[in-house]
């Protein structure tokens, strides 16, 4: 049967639940977390250029690059921090990131 | 004119004397203070005579203005009339007098005095305030003034705890009696829609019908006035069940004892009733009212004087009961009488608590008199004024106590009626007992040996002349005041001497009352209190063994009268430890548990829940990651939920 | 047809390499399969009929943020064999969590229809004509212009916000400074002496460096000083 709306639509919404079981199914480092984000962003995209194919409307595809900036320049500070946390602290155990303790 | 001069000048004295005081030093204020008191006096006595040889005539000085709100309109008046001169003689005279003792006695102190002097100063500012107030407010003022100067001055060595303690009762009891005066102010208010005297005065015979609801019932709108406002003096002038203070108030130095509680303050009751007088005498109720609580006052207080040890409380009690004597007069409609008796009490009185200053000076402050005896030959002055001061208020002919003290007695039996006659007979038993206490005290601190600790004996020593000069001033008018003003104050033409200031219904006219007592009843006063005379040098000085066998055969006779009827804890049984554990109760539950709990307990709420809350920040990202992930699913829920 | 089986085929290979993501071992493997990820994504959109968003998720994505994610996954001295295995005490309730979004999804997913008139109101309608590229263009630097003015400064935000975390200034390093270099005077450099024959240089009396030259310490102290300043937040 040809590719629906329905289809693209299921794919992204496992894409998404995948990030959200990355987000706090890893114990390994937080370099994991970021890349769940990545992950859900994806599935976000995903979504918007179903739609903007769905009904024939650009403004999902122009609203998904604006996600893709966005997504790109979180990453690269995510990833700054993730560097300069590890320089200070020596590890980045997802259990040791402990410093906003209240 | 005079008058004006006579109130003010004590305030000036007392305001250069208090201001003043610290930087000029205690000789300045003292010859300040007794300056202006001493021009007060002269314009006072200047002021009753014009008045009295009628060279002057009855009037009222305005001041200025005080209170204009809406239809509640009240001056500073000064009230110039045969009664309010009369007592601003007898006062500022009478002050000046102790003015001039206090120096002597006040001189071994070592603190500075120069705030004594103000504050008597002050006083006596504020009775003459009272005496010639010309509405019951400016009375009001003045009442309220003598009894905070009474509190500063019994309180007078405020380093003692008694002394405290004592000047907070004489307060307290005092407030008291207070409540009831102002609500018959403002009856008299509600009633009169003024009040100024003169008004009032005039317009009380129009209300006579006039009632009062109070609860469903129907009260005579005068009587109860006159009932409301007797209560009031019935406090400052320490008659019975308002009487727990005046014993206590003896914790201040002799000086004021001689002053308020004897001379003055708490004459103004007396005074405030005879003052009534165009109103009470429509009030028959409630004279009966005065009358029986003024006798019942004079027997009380007097059987008390007999068992007391200390000189000074029974002159105390002594005061209380001739004050009852002038209740009882003014109860019969006697007010001229009462007046009459005021004022030559006011003399012996304070002449015998100066007296007794004077032995409490030698013996080095002993006032137990059980540890005195033997002074007569050591301190003559002294002995030979507490005589004519004894003899005075036990009414032995020719002193002035028996004139006044006689026509009471004679008014009380010659006014028909069973409260007149209660009077009389109370007024008869207590002056035995008068007559026995005096000389109980004369016997117990002069004669005999002395039972005086030996390092107090050998320094026993006459006053200085600044002490003696007033005593024996104040002993000639014990002695010649009653002869003299007999005629003047009381006799036929009593009536045009005191003008309007004191009325008398027709029907009810005192002189004609004492003049109805004839033959040997007129006596028995007289013979009672020689009686008793003979009566305390049996016991005192012939046989010494009678009153020590009375004492331990009727033990609780004996203990009910030191114990002074128990008065004192039976108001601690009812008022004062029920008053404490309220209050008591509203300080740990009110205060602590409820209104300090309601702020500390918030506080220990936010506290302890932020406390609870921080438990979240477990600075894990994981963690606070899993959360955002569970907030956005809930919120997803929420919205499917209600979209 | 074509379409169909391979969007399966990319579909289930895609969720695959998530699923990979999310639990492989090795951080460098995670990285390798977001690759991998990315790159079926990118042939999904080109399924879609979004072909320069697809070239532009291989390029961005694989060939900046992945190849980013690897440097750093490289540069941080993390030693796998201490790397601790077993379930994440979450895990079952994170397991049910998850599934509770599948199924709102699925739930919001189904229950939903386009609106009659959704034909109508739709923002930039895709011209038939035109390349996707094309049509793209003309809608971006028109009427969203703004928006992309916008994500450049986002991006330049960043840019410095990442190099300003991460700079790291080494005072043992001895480095150029031109302008010091070009500011340099022969007087302050250069001495002609004259030495006597067979005079060594102790006799002489010449050192270096120089008396007046500026000493070296100084310019440690000056750059180390630069970075915390650098380093603050904004």
């Amino acid at each position: 049967m040809p590719v629906g709306l329905g289809h693209y639509l299921a794919v992204s919404a496992i894409l998404l639940v995948l990030g959200v079981f990355g987000i706090f199914l890893n114990r390994k480092n937080v370099i994991i977390i970021l890349m769940s984000i990545e992950l859900i962003l994806l599935a976000v995209n995903l979504n918007l250029v179903a739609f903007s194919a769905a009904l024939g409307d650009l403004v999902g595809q122009v609203f998904t690059m604006f996600v893709l900036t966005v997504a790109a320049a979180e990453a690269a500070i995510g990833l700054a921090i993730v560097v300069v946390y590890f320089r200070n602290r020596g590890s980045i155990e997802v259990e040791d990131v402990t410093m906003m303790k209240g | 004119m005079l008058t004006a001069i006579a109130v003010f000048f004590p305030l000036l004295g007392a305001a250069l004397a208090g201001l003043l005081g610290r930087p000029a030093g205690d000789r300045a204020s003292q010859v300040v203070s007794i300056v202006c008191m001493i021009v007060a006096s002269a314009a006072g006595i200047a002021a009753a005579v014009l008045l009295g040889t009628g060279a002057a005539d009855p009037g009222t000085i305005e001041i200025t203005d005080w209170i204009s709100a809406g239809t509640f309109h009240v001056t500073w008046a000064l009230r110039y009339d045969t009664l309010s001169a009369v007592m601003v003689a007898m006062v500022s005279t009478v002050s000046m007098l102790i003015h001039v003792y206090s120096v002597g006695y006040m001189a071994h102190e070592d603190r500075p005095c120069w705030r004594f002097f103000s504050y008597i100063s002050l006083f006596s500012f504020a009775m003459l305030m009272l005496v010639t107030s010309d509405n019951i407010l400016q009375l009001f003022f003045g009442w309220e003034g003598v009894g905070l100067m009474s509190y500063l001055l019994i309180g007078y060595w405020y380093y003692k705890p008694s002394a405290n303690a004592a000047a907070i009762k004489a307060f307290v009891v005092n407030r008291v009696a207070d409540l009831f005066f102002t609500v018959g102010i403002a009856l008299l208010f509600f009633q009169f829609d003024t009040l100024s005297f003169s008004d009032i005065f005039a317009a009380v015979p129009t209300h006579v019908a006039n009632q009062y609801e109070l609860f469903g019932t129907s009260l005579p709108m005068l009587e109860v006035i006159g009932v409301l406002l007797f209560i009031g003096a019935m406090g400052k002038s320490a008659q019975l069940f308002l009487h727990t203070w005046l014993p206590d108030a003896m914790e201040g130095p002799t000086p004021i004892s001689a002053l308020i509680h004897a001379a003055t303050m708490v004459t103004a009751g007396v005074f405030l009733v005879a003052r009534m007088s165009p109103l009470m005498e429509y009030a028959p109720v409630a004279l009966s009212v005065v009358a029986v609580i003024g006798g019942s006052t004079a027997f009380f207080a007097a059987t008390i004087a007999c068992a007391q040890d200390d000189i000074k409380k029974v002159i105390a009690y002594s005061t209380c009961s001739q004050l009852g004597y002038m209740f009882a007069a003014a109860g019969v409609g006697a007010f001229d009488v009462s007046i009459f008796h005021l004022i030559t009490h006011a003399f012996f009185k304070s002449l015998l608590f100066l007296g007794a200053g004077s032995v409490i000076h030698a013996m080095s402050g002993e006032q137990d008199m059980r540890r005195m005896g033997g002074l007569w030959n050591k301190i003559p002055i002294t002995y030979a004024v507490m005589w004519v001061g004894f003899l005075a208020l036990a009414g032995i002919p020719f002193f002035s106590g028996f004139y006044s003290k006689d026509a009471i007695l004679d008014a009380a039996l010659g006014t028909p009626g069973g409260v007149a006659f209660y009077a009389y007979i109370t007024g008869v038993a207590a002056a035995f007992l008068t007559a026995f206490y005096s000389w109980r005290v004369l016997f117990m601190t002069f004669h005999g040996t002395s039972r005086a600790d030996p390092h107090v004996a050998a320094h026993v020593h006459e006053s200085p002349a600044v002490m003696t000069v007033p005593l024996i001033l104040l002993a000639i008018g014990s002695a010649v005041v009653g002869y003299s003003l007999d005629g003047t104050f009381i006799g036929l033409h009593w009536q045009s001497f005191w003008g309007a200031s004191i009325v008398s219904l027709p029907g009810s006219n005192p002189f004609a009352h004492m003049e109805s007592i004839h033959g040997a009843v007129k006596w028995v006063p007289t013979l009672v209190g020689l009686a008793g005379v003979g009566t305390a040098f049996l016991f005192y000085i012939l046989q010494p063994r009678i009153p020590v066998w009375l004492a331990t055969h009727f033990r609780p006779i004996h203990v009910f009268l030191v114990k002074k009827w128990y008065f004192d804890e039976i108001y601690d049984a009812i008022f004062v430890r029920g008053t404490l554990a309220f209050a008591r109760l509203l300080w740990k539950v009110g205060d602590v548990a409820v209104i300090d709990g309601v702020p500390n307990g918030l506080a220990t709420l936010t506290t302890e829940s932020s406390g609870e809350v921080v438990k979240l920040q477990t600075g894990s990202v994981a963690q606070y990651a899993l959360a955002m992930v569970f907030g956005v699913v809930l919120l997803v829920a929420v919205f499917l939920l209600f979209r | 047809m074509i379409a169909t089986i391979g969007f399966y085929v990319f579909a289930v290979i895609l969720l695959a390499s998530a699923t990979m993501v999310v639990t492989a071992r090795n951080p460098v493997h995670s990285v390798l399969f977001l690759i991998l990820a990315f790159f079926n994504a990118a042939a999904l959109f080109l399924i879609a009929g979004a072909e320069f968003l697809a070239m532009i998720l291989i390029i961005v994505y694989v060939g900046a943020v992945a190849v980013l994610f690897l440097f750093v996954v490289m540069m941080l001295d993390v030693n796998f064999a201490e790397l601790r295995e077993g379930i994440q005490r979450y895990a079952p309730i994170g397991l049910v969590v998850g599934l509770i979004l599948l199924f709102e999804l699925g739930l919001v997913l189904t229950g939903w229809h386009f609106a009659p008139s959704a034909a109508e109101i739709r923002m930039s309608p895709t011209p038939a004509a035109l390349t996707n590229t094309a049509a793209l263009g003309n809608v971006l630097y028109t009427r969203y212009v703004f928006l992309f003015q916008l994500a450049g400064l986002i991006l330049l935000v960043a840019m410095i916000g990442a190099i300003v975390l991460t700079l790291r200034d080494r005072g043992a390093v001895r480095r150029q400074r031109i302008g010091r270099q070009v500011a340099r005077q022969a007087e302050e450099t250069l001495a002609v002496l004259n030495v006597a024959i067979g005079a060594g240089t102790d006799e002489v009396g010449f050192l270096r460096p120089l008396p007046d030259a500026t000493p070296a310490p100084d310019h440690a102290a000056a750059e180390t000083h630069a970075m915390p300043h650098a380093a603050e937040p904004h």
